[in-house]
């Protein structure tokens, strides 16, 4: 038994439940709620540590042997998503702590988050196929909670899209699942990798690939599946949207690239070229629904569409580098929307609304939140010297390298559009002066309605996550010796399966 | 190690200007001037060398993964860039605290303005072209800033996206060229691409590579039809413009084409886009200066007009057009530079740069008057300045070669130099002579913050005018000998003899001065064929920009329709197509049919769940269709009968069972049921359905004809009793074999729970302006 690898399952279910038991005692849920995300963290740091100096981790559920039990693995793309998770987990938790309102935060909001980082958590760390899906029921039920807790109007429209449309992807997945065993007759991810390549129906194959590809594909946000995104993302808090922006569709994109490394690779001049048109398409419908937005989270859920395009690609062009470039995006991508998510509630605080029309004159009375933007945003249209700037770098090389021209010309045009997306809002809320109804808040004294001490739970993460994206960028060698570790053992599954089924293949 | 001390100095001391600015007040620009003249000093120390043919060299790992290192070289090329960045850098930084003094946001320019000079520094030393591109596209982002330095007012950000647009467009396309060309040559280095000029103008991939590195470069250094969004740029304060748009940042794409010009260059095509290019740029912007009234926008417009003669000299190609085309390099930085500043301090002293409110200023501001003369001189061409010494260079380069086209471009070449001449007489003469005018402040000599970087930029054109042996043996000849790849010989003097140069020369001065004078009566008729811009790309650009605009606004109303029933369509309809497609593509489906032991009940069922689900889906009742999906439910709990599973039949009686009441109960509650689908939408619901629903048939049929398969549950079978100790084959799996799942599940109804709870209880007061789910 690997302690490590429970853990990051573990430790939110564990603080979610003593949340609950504290359902009277806001303070005593904020505490553990924070407590609980920051150990949630070191154990994510913990287990990425272990993976990447002493390879692929195994456990076996009850220990029953696989493929009979349910595995528990964790390669190094595992372990990345799970230290995302992390990040993300404390710097929610955190910016909660003085945002989120009494009400919501009365009626389950810090257990909800936990249950939410579990089942992120188990999705990245399971090695069998039905619990995977288990794992994407958590993660519905918790996210539509949170999506609909407080019931406004707006919340329940977006919340009704939401749930309908995932759960028609998990009634896809679930169809899949039951056909895939009546193929292969297991249900561990391993086995299943050996036992569909030995299979002689390639059509039959294929085409529950395909079942998988928009299963997943919804949950991923793809083009033409994503609409229940831009339809939620919104209406919620901020906080809220935020670990949705960062995580819900990586948990879409992190199962695409695990079953498309691992399980279906046999008819790959026909999955993983669709795959790579379906990311040419993502990008380009992303990044002109940005640019057709005048509100600010709205906009930036159009851009989270258009990430996924660049996530694909790297699964799409299918070489170590490719998805070394994947990996390495995912990080970027996960930390600057994030980051930008979080900064549109500080200008929600000042402007008292995320609608860019009504929105202006912040660069002029706060610089320093003008650069907290600016970096990541930038780093989000693949402007030098963020990450995102290197990890489109990745993409590119690893495209080139296939000779995927047309990819490389789509990625670097939607890359200028997602500029003028990024310029919009820099140009309406920071440069344009404020307009008259609230020019009189903007650059007064306590207008983000909080001070002192409270303001660094606030400010804190996204400090962080800004800086990250700049940090990331200039040292990102360091970033991409690890993607491109994580990226070798997704080509080459042999050492996954060997962890998993040991010698008995 | 100074190199990258060099580069980075400017990033590293950004930060720490207001810092700076409280400490120095109003003498913060000579402090800040100290970062670029201790950097211009430094590559001063290597005039030497360079010009005995070493090069510097120094390589840093930076990504080695991405095959990008912090490498930079210093050629004679690199060199004559880098000193004009630091040097005119450290004479913009003392000119804008004079300029700004006091302004609110000084401190804001100092910072962008130092980390321009190390970008551009980084784009003319690097010696990796991704690095090269890193520093390209923050001098993109900063001359963003710059341009939007007055950010308050409309045209100035609509100035400052349109330059951004313009070249970062520009910018990722030449990223897309500079990887394809490290991909083809095996390296991203410089030092190492350059040598295999011979190998990358025979690869199949020579076009492309040279297209997207071109449009780098065109759109950067404003060539035609990009040239637009230099004018525009003008919204920038003026050392701003002086520093960026006319000296250092515009030229970057020309530093691209001479740096790349031993490995891409000689081609037809590279000489036929150049010259082109280049040669319409050079007329048209000369042209269209010659009725501009704001001093800046003739200025700016001439600075198109040189940018153009430079990409033509270099498209030209030959020894002696490189050789002018570095010295015209020179020349127009320094006239140009001044030529700004002067343009500003006229601004600064008279409240107006509106030339026809300009006149007479000679005595008001004498400093300033013959420090503009000077740089008007060189600009126009005339000795001993030097200036001449580039005009009869570029001309000499032009009669070299005899044929039509070679002669025709030396006769635009020629107007345009008539245009220039006659617009260097409009900015640096006018203002100064003739009546006095009213103008807005009354006219006052500007302070030596503002004097000194004009005075000391056209004392050195006059300097090198009258002494240009001094420049040619340690700039002049290391930077031709660097663009051509080869060494050369260069000679250059002010007095070269009687030669068609100099008749091309006293044609120019002779038209030049006519048009001069005649200025009050060609202007107005120049100004209606300046109208004609409009259908130019000057339009074009915002009509492009609406467009994209709505061309996004279309698309996502039609695919963000706000319509669940259309999201749901649109991923059954795809969802059919892509698993259909290698379904029945690959012939292999019904290979094994098998459908020999269905016994007649089985039949009678399976009608009898057909009906109901029809009847369910077509009911006008929901109690009648909740009545039918019942049916539904004891039917399939029926097939689990059938098949051995009675726990499973009982557990999906209770279900359907607990569901048909909820369901009841909760629908008495609703209003009525109401029929909203037209009968041509309840086709094409039906189609929908049926077609998926026949899909799925056939992926069961298909998966079940799968024989001889092992299955895991042959192992649950055996260990049941064994190793979990329980005999319930279904309740070990869930509580032991699988137990995970189970636990999960738990979760999901516990979050199930607490959610109805909290949604019914929790109903928060509605904001007000709610944006919906529709398109924009």
């Amino acid at each position: 038994m690997n302690v490590l690898l429970i853990l990051p399952m573990l430790i939110p279910l564990l603080t979610a439940s003593l949340a609950l038991l504290a359902w009277n005692h806001p303070r005593l849920q904020r505490g553990l709620s924070v407590f609980g995300a920051a150990s949630l963290l070191g154990a994510a740091i913990a287990l990425l540590t272990v993976v990447w100096s002493d390879g692929i981790q195994v456990t076996q559920g009850g220990n029953w042997p696989a493929p009979f039990g349910i595995t528990i693995i964790s390669d190094l793309f595992s372990a990345i998503m799970v230290g995302l998770t992390g990040i993300i987990g404390l710097s929610v938790v955190l910016y909660s702590l003085v945002s989120i309102d009494p009400a919501r935060e009365s009626f389950g909001f810090h257990p909800l988050i936990h249950v939410l980082l579990m089942g992120v958590c188990g999705a990245f760390l399971t090695g069998d196929i039905f619990n995977l899906y288990v794992w994407f029921e958590v993660l519905l039920i918790a996210s539509f909670v949170l999506l609909a807790l407080g019931g406004e109007r707006a919340q329940m429209e977006g919340a009704i899209k939401y749930v309908t449309l995932n759960l028609l992807s998990s009634a896809i997945f679930l169809a899949a699942i039951g056909l895939l065993y009546g193929e292969a007759g297991t249900l561990n991810m391993a086995d299943l990798a050996i036992r569909l390549g030995n299979s002689d129906r390639q059509g039959l194959t294929t085409a529950l690939a395909m079942l998988f590809l928009v299963a997943f594909g919804i949950k991923a946000a793809i083009f033409p599946l994503f609409f229940w995104l831009p339809a939620s993302y919104h209406t919620p808090p901020v906080v809220i949207s935020t670990i949705f922006a960062a995580l819900l569709t990586k948990v879409g994109v992190y199962s695409l690239i695990r079953v498309f490394t691992l399980m279906f690779t046999q008819d790959t001049a026909l999955t993983h070229t669709l795959i790579l048109v379906i990311a040419g398409f993502t990008m380009v419908t992303g990044v002109l629904g940005a640019i057709a937005q005048v509100e600010f989270r709205r906009l930036l859920s159009f851009l989270i569409v258009c990430e996924i395009g660049f996530l694909l690609m790297g699964l799409g062009i299918f070489t170590p580098l490719g998805l070394a470039g994947s990996v390495f995006f995912m990080i970027h991508a996960i930390i600057s929307m994030s980051a930008l998510f979080l900064l549109s509630g500080l200008t929600e605080r000042i402007c008292h609304t995320f609608n860019l029309k009504q929105m202006g004159g912040l660069y002029h009375s706060y610089p320093a939140l003008a650069v907290l933007f600016l970096v990541p945003a930038l780093g989000l249209a693949g402007l030098p010297p963020m990450a995102g700037f290197f990890a489109k770098v990745t993409l590119l090389q690893a495209a080139i390298e296939v000779e995927s021209y047309t990819i490389v010309i789509v990625a670097l045009v939607v890359s200028l559009l997602v500029l003028v997306a990024i310029a919009r809002v820099w140009n309406e809320a920071f440069w344009k002066n404020p307009p008259d109804d609230i020019a009189g808040l903007v650059g007064r004294p306590g207008a983000l309605q909080v001070s002192g001490a409270r303001l660094i739970p606030l400010l804190l993460p996204v400090v962080t996550l800004a800086s990250l994206t700049l940090i990331m960028g200039i040292a990102a060698e360091a970033i991409l010796a690890i993607a491109m570790d994580a990226g070798e053992q997704l080509m080459n599954p042999s050492g996954y399966i060997q962890a998993v089924l040991g010698g008995q293949q | 190690m100074e190199l990258v001390a060099a580069v980075l100095a400017g990033f590293v001391i950004a930060p720490f200007v207001p810092w700076i600015r409280r400490a120095g007040r109003d003498y913060t620009g000579w402090i800040i001037a100290l970062v670029p003249l201790f950097i211009c000093v430094y590559l001063a120390t290597l005039i030497g060398p360079i010009a005995d043919g070493e090069t510097r060299r120094v390589s840093y790992d930076w990504i080695p993964s991405l095959h990008i290192n912090l490498s930079f070289y210093v050629d004679g090329l690199s060199l004559a860039f880098g000193l004009l960045i630091s040097g005119i850098g450290a004479l913009i930084m003392v000119y804008a605290g004079g300029y700004l003094k006091g302004h609110h946001h000084l401190g804001r320019l100092y910072a962008y303005l130092l980390m321009f000079m190390g970008s551009m520094l980084g784009i003319v030393l690097a010696d990796n072209i991704i690095t090269l591109f890193v520093f390209w596209e923050l001098t993109s982002i900063t001359s963003y800033l710059l341009i939007g330095f007055n950010h308050h007012e409309a045209k100035a950000r609509s100035a400052a996206l349109q330059a951004l647009v313009v070249t970062v467009l520009g910018g990722q396309l030449m990223l897309g060229g500079l990887l394809i060309l490290g991909y083809v040559s095996g390296s991203y280095e410089l030092t190492e691409i350059l040598t295999q000029g011979d190998m990358l103008r025979e690869h199949s991939l020579y076009v492309p590579i040279l297209l997207l590195i071109l449009a780098g470069a065109f759109t950067k250094s404003a060539q035609v039809p990009f040239h637009f969004w230099l004018p525009g740029a003008m919204e920038a304060p003026t050392p701003v413009s002086a520093y960026l748009h006319s000296a250092t940042m515009v030229k970057a794409g020309v530093y691209v084409l001479a740096r790349f010009h031993p490995a891409l260059g000689g081609t037809d095509l590279w000489t036929i886009i150049l010259v082109t290019a280049g040669g319409l740029t050079m007329i048209v912007g000369a042209y269209l200066a010659f009725p501009q009234s704001d001093l800046k926008r003739v200025l700016a417009y001439s600075t198109v007009s040189a940018l153009g003669t430079l990409v033509l000299l270099i498209g030209i190609g030959t020894e002696r057009a490189i050789e002018g085309a570095v010295v015209f390099l020179l020349v127009h930085s320094l006239y140009k530079g001044a030529l700004f500043l002067v343009a500003g301090i006229i601004d600064h002293g008279t409240g107006t740069r509106d030339i026809n409110m300009l006149g007479g200023l000679r005595k008001a501001m004498p400093i300033t008057a013959v420090v503009a003369g000077l740089a008007a001189l060189s600009m126009a061409g005339l000795p001993p300045m030097f200036g001449f010494i580039g005009k009869e260079l570029v001309y000499d380069a032009l009669v070299e070669e005899s044929g039509f086209v070679p002669r025709f471009v030396a006769g635009i070449t020629v107007a345009a130099n008539i245009l220039l001449l006659v617009i260097a007489g409009i900015v640096g003469i006018g203002p100064f002579f003739g009546r006095n005018r009213d103008t807005p402040e009354h006219p006052h000599e500007a302070p030596p913050s503002l004097l000194t970087g004009p005075a000391v930029l056209a004392g050195l054109g006059l300097a090198i005018g009258l002494i240009p042996t001094l420049f040619i043996g340690s700039l002049i000849q290391p930077a031709t000998q660097a663009i051509l790849g080869d060494p050369v010989a260069i000679s250059i003097s002010l007095w070269h003899g009687f030669n068609p140069a100099l008749a091309l020369s006293a044609i120019t001065v002779g038209v030049g001065v006519g048009i001069y004078f005649g200025r009050g009566r060609l202007r107005p008729i120049a100004l209606q064929i300046y109208d004609w811009r409009w259908y130019g790309p000057e339009r074009a650009f915002p009509r492009i920009m609406e467009g994209l605009d709505s061309i996004a606004l279309t698309q996502t109303r039609l695919l963000q329709s706000g319509f669940l029933r259309y999201y749901l369509l649109t991923i059954i309809i795809t969802t059919v197509a892509v698993v259909s497609y290698p379904l029945f593509g690959r012939g292999e489906l019904f290979d094994r049919p098998d459908f020999g032991d269905v016994r007649f009940y089985e039949i009678g069922l399976g009608v009898l769940l057909l009906m109901a689900a029809f009847q369910a889906a077509r009911s006008n009742s929901r109690l009648g269709a909740i009545a039918a999906l019942g049916v539904v439910g004891y039917g399939v709990a029926l097939i689990y009968i059938f098949y051995g599973a009675p726990d499973l039949a009982m557990t999906q009686v209770l279900v359907e069972t607990l569901m048909v009441v909820l369901l009841v109960l909760v629908f008495y509650r609703l209003p009525r049921y109401v029929q909203r689908s037209t009968r041509g939408n309840q086709v094409r619901d039906a189609i929908v359905a049926l077609t998926a629903g026949g899909m799925m048939t056939a992926l069961i049929l298909a998966s079940l004809s799968f024989e001889d398969r092992t299955t895991i549950s042959a192992y649950f079978d055996e260990n049941s009793v064994p190793l979990a100790h329980g005999r319930n084959i279904v309740n070990v799996i869930l509580v032991d074999f699988r137990a995970l799942d189970t636990l999960g599940e738990i979760t999901v109804l516990a979050v199930a729970a607490a959610g109805v709870f909290a949604l019914l209880r929790l109903r928060l007061a509605e904001p007000q302006d709610e944006e919906a789910d529709r398109g924009a």
